[in-house]
């Protein structure tokens, strides 16, 4: 039996994305920027998506820009919003547990002359409100914080980020990475006051290479990528149509049922904590109710190396994640779980377990009954 | 404008009445590797010489690097080949040499023609003269030294004219399988490959073995270890790399030995699952990347324990380097930057806090008794279950 409980890595493509996906790259492969039938006929994929995800989030398909991933997305937006707005001011403000998409790009601003303020996070993962109204400053042009973080599923409290940033002055612009949380939650930017926000395909079974950016029209930004000026000059190079298609056909199928489907993540999750603190020496990170997000789960391991752990799980056919996996090239302490005060000897031993919709009850039991047979045997070979 | 090699060796000249092993092997090694270059090559012996002759278009870049890691070879001549026209023709040819390779340089030279040809009208001293005195005349900026010349131009008259000037410098050593095959011990260190690669450079072909620990070492250190088996086998051919199982035999010696015995033990348990393949496979010795005092396991009394269950010689070819050495060669061989990935190999996962650093022979012995009970069966299983990946 295997279990694939690291669909926050990335997940499995749907069989009727990956359809769609050869009809274009086989049949309708046009430049949707060719004056001909073939062009119009690519061109065509592209607008039904636009109007599928402005629908979606509620925006006008002008403001749709698609990109490479949620890496491309979160650059253009930090970059492409702080160079354009740099007059106004050169204050940025972030989290300490942003994926390094957000906290390199913010490296790399300081690099330019602006200065960044990283807001700390309580023991549960959450962003402080009240660091954040002490950051905003005149010079503030720009606040970037995640919807969902990617280590333990903590859940931002996004609206109210929104309403306090914009009482304090209304120029300031308000980026939302999304990219762990589009597909579980219905976001609604405008409603919510948000500005930007990023959008992968690859972890809503879509496929990779592809994601989005919403940028609400008021919002000034430049470029970072130059070339023929497809998407009005902000985001050039020919369009992935495959990938258009993908994404777009993939979100539509997450969005139907979506609290059906959310309800049985939730009881999921439910089922899997309940199974994990059985265990003994487990501590299950962050929050773990409904005000969390339906599909992670960060367990300390109490005297167990995580990759060991993990690759432990490999051998059985259950495939997760030590700390965040777009990092996990270099194993590095989680800047997330430290922000969040984890003991020191628990940060070496914390292990992610996410989930899909495809994840079955069968899946945890497995992952579970593996998890209490190995536990003991890697404690008892330990580096002593 | 080169449309051949001509190849310099080094000590295969030295060698009395099998010389022609050498010669034979070393060819068939450069056969081998430019069979992976773009070009059509011709290898031919020709009174000691072996040439290198391309037909058509060749990548001149890819031919040299290729030859350059044909151990045996210490110069390689990139040379123009021309038909015998008579002398005139040939001043010309070599005229049109210097000005595409000197036009413009302040240099000393030499003139050394070899007249192989023995039918041909001018002998080799008459043209030195004549060649250096139109060099003279026309390149400004030329001038003469016969003892100590910047520039060696050698004219060679065969049945074909041949000219050069330029020795790009060659691996040296000797010619691949000259010298019977050994089994390295690979980890996926610094070390080793750079140990591999120089007991192959003596002529010996490579097999190697993979100590592999899952879980506590993951796919993909093996992985690592698969490319650099691969960068290795650039200089040594075919490799044959076995791949051993190892995680039972190490919670066994971790169950039953002193812990901080526990390395120690445990290399002496991978030199006889080595030896033994080695003994399967027909390779005559073992090799290992181990130097004195780098770490706990490679002082000379641990040295002298793990060495004490070595029934096969044991070649550690880097066992007086200091480390920079090594990571020079690795650089050079380009193992280095896949080495330093920060996968942990299977002597790291359980190393003590405070292993033992002067082990005596007699304690080990006796701590290895404790593994009595299942230690052969466990060998013998290990061995059975053994992966092997053939690596070109």
């Amino acid at each position: 039996m295997t279990a694939y409980l690291d669909n926050s890595a990335t997940t499995r493509c749907m069989e009727c994305v990956t359809e769609k996906m050869v009809r274009v790259m086989r049949e309708d492969y046009g430049n949707p920027s060719s004056l001909h039938t073939k062009g119009v006929e690519a061109e065509h994929y592209i607008k039904e998506a636009k109007k599928f995800f402005a629908e979606n989030l509620k925006v006008s398909e002008k403001e749709i820009y698609f990109t490479s991933g949620g890496t491309e997305s979160n650059n253009l937006a930090l970059i492409g919003t702080a160079l354009a707005n740099q007059r106004t001011g050169k204050h940025l403000i972030t989290t300490r547990i942003e994926h390094p998409s957000v906290a390199n790009a913010m490296k790399y601003l300081e690099g330019l002359g602006f200065s960044v303020t990283y807001l700390p996070v309580d023991s549960k993962g959450a962003v402080s409100l009240e660091a954040l109204e002490k950051a905003v400053c005149e010079e503030t042009i720009l606040v970037s914080v995640m919807y969902v973080n990617n280590e333990v599923g903590s859940v931002q409290p996004v609206d109210e980020i929104a309403r306090m940033i914009k009482e304090k002055n209304t120029e300031i612009k308000f980026h939302v990475d999304a990219i762990q949380a589009y597909g579980k939650y219905q976001i609604h930017p405008k409603r919510e006051g948000i500005d930007l926000l990023s959008v992968s395909g690859h972890k809503i079974h879509g496929p990779k290479g592809i994601g989005l950016l919403y940028v609400n029209e008021k919002v000034k930004i430049r470029p970072i990528i130059f070339g023929g000026e497809q998407q009005k000059g902000i985001r050039s190079g020919t369009e992935n149509v495959p990938g258009i298609a993908g994404i777009a056909e993939a979100a539509k199928v997450c969005y139907e049922r979506l609290d059906e489907k959310v309800g049985r993540l939730y009881d999921l999750k439910a089922y899997f904590i309940e199974g994990i603190r059985k265990l003994e020496g487990t501590v299950v990170n962050g929050e773990t109710g409904r005000d969390s997000a339906p599909h992670i789960v960060s367990v300390s391991f109490q005297g167990v190396g995580s990759e060991v752990l993990l690759h432990a799980l490999e051998e059985k056919g259950i495939y997760v994640s030590a700390g965040s996996a777009c990092s996990s090239n270099k194993p590095s302490v989680s800047q997330t779980l430290q922000a969040m005060g984890i003991r020191k000897e628990l940060l070496g031993s914390t292990l992610r377990f996410s989930f899909s919709e495809e994840t079955t009850q069968e899946e945890i039991d497995y992952c579970l009954r593996e998890l209490s047979a190995l536990l003991p045997v890697l404690r008892r070979y330990i580096r002593r | 404008m080169f449309q051949a090699f001509l190849i310099k060796y080094g000590e295969i000249g030295v060698k009395g009445k099998n010389r022609y092993v050498f010669e034979d092997a070393l060819i068939s090694r450069m056969k081998q590797v430019l069979s992976t270059v773009d070009g059509t090559f011709k290898i031919s012996k020709e009174q000691g010489r072996i040439y290198v002759e391309t037909e058509g278009v060749f990548d001149y870049e890819e031919t040299v690097a290729a030859l350059q890691r044909v151990f045996g070879i210490v110069g390689i001549c990139p040379v123009v080949l021309a038909e015998d026209r008579g002398y005139e023709a040939l001043s010309q040819d070599v005229m049109d040499y210097m000005h595409r390779m000197y036009e413009g340089v302040t240099k000393t030279f030499k003139v050394h023609t070899r007249r192989a040809n023995k039918r041909y009208p001018l002998d080799s001293m008459e043209v030195n003269a004549r060649l250096g005195g139109r060099i003279l005349e026309e390149f400004p900026g030329l001038t003469v030294d016969v003892h100590h010349p910047d520039i060696m131009l050698h004219v060679e008259l065969r049945s074909q004219i041949c000219i050069y000037s330029e020795v790009i410098p060659g691996p040296g050593g000797m010619p691949l399988g000259t010298n019977g095959r050994s089994m390295l011990l690979l980890s996926g260190g610094i070390d080793s490959p750079v140990a591999g690669y120089m007991v192959a450079k003596r002529g010996v072909m490579i097999d190697a073995v993979y100590f592999h620990a899952p879980p506590y070492t993951s796919e993909r250190a093996k992985e690592k270890v698969v490319d650099l088996a691969r960068k290795v086998a650039r200089y040594t051919g075919h490799i044959c790399l076995h791949v051993i199982n190892f995680t039972d035999i190490q919670m066994y010696i971790y169950d039953q030995c002193p812990h901080d015995e526990l390395t120690i033990i445990m290399r002496r348990y991978m030199m006889r699952i080595a030896q033994q393949i080695a003994a399967d496979t027909g390779c005559l010795a073992l090799v290992t990347g181990e130097s004195i005092g780098q770490v706990a396991s490679q002082t000379v009394p641990s040295l002298a324990a793990t060495n004490d269950v070595c029934t096969l010689p044991v070649f550690r070819p880097l066992i007086a380097f200091d480390k920079e050495d090594i990571v020079t060669i690795a650089k050079k061989i380009d193992t280095y930057e896949i080495s330093i990935l920060p996968y942990e190999d299977c002597c790291t996962t359980f190393v003590a806090k405070h292993p033992v650093t002067k082990p005596q022979v007699e304690r080990i012995r006796r701590s290895e008794q404790a593994l009595s009970e299942k230690i052969e069966d466990m060998v013998e299983e290990a061995l059975r279950t053994r992966e092997v990946i053939d690596i070109e």
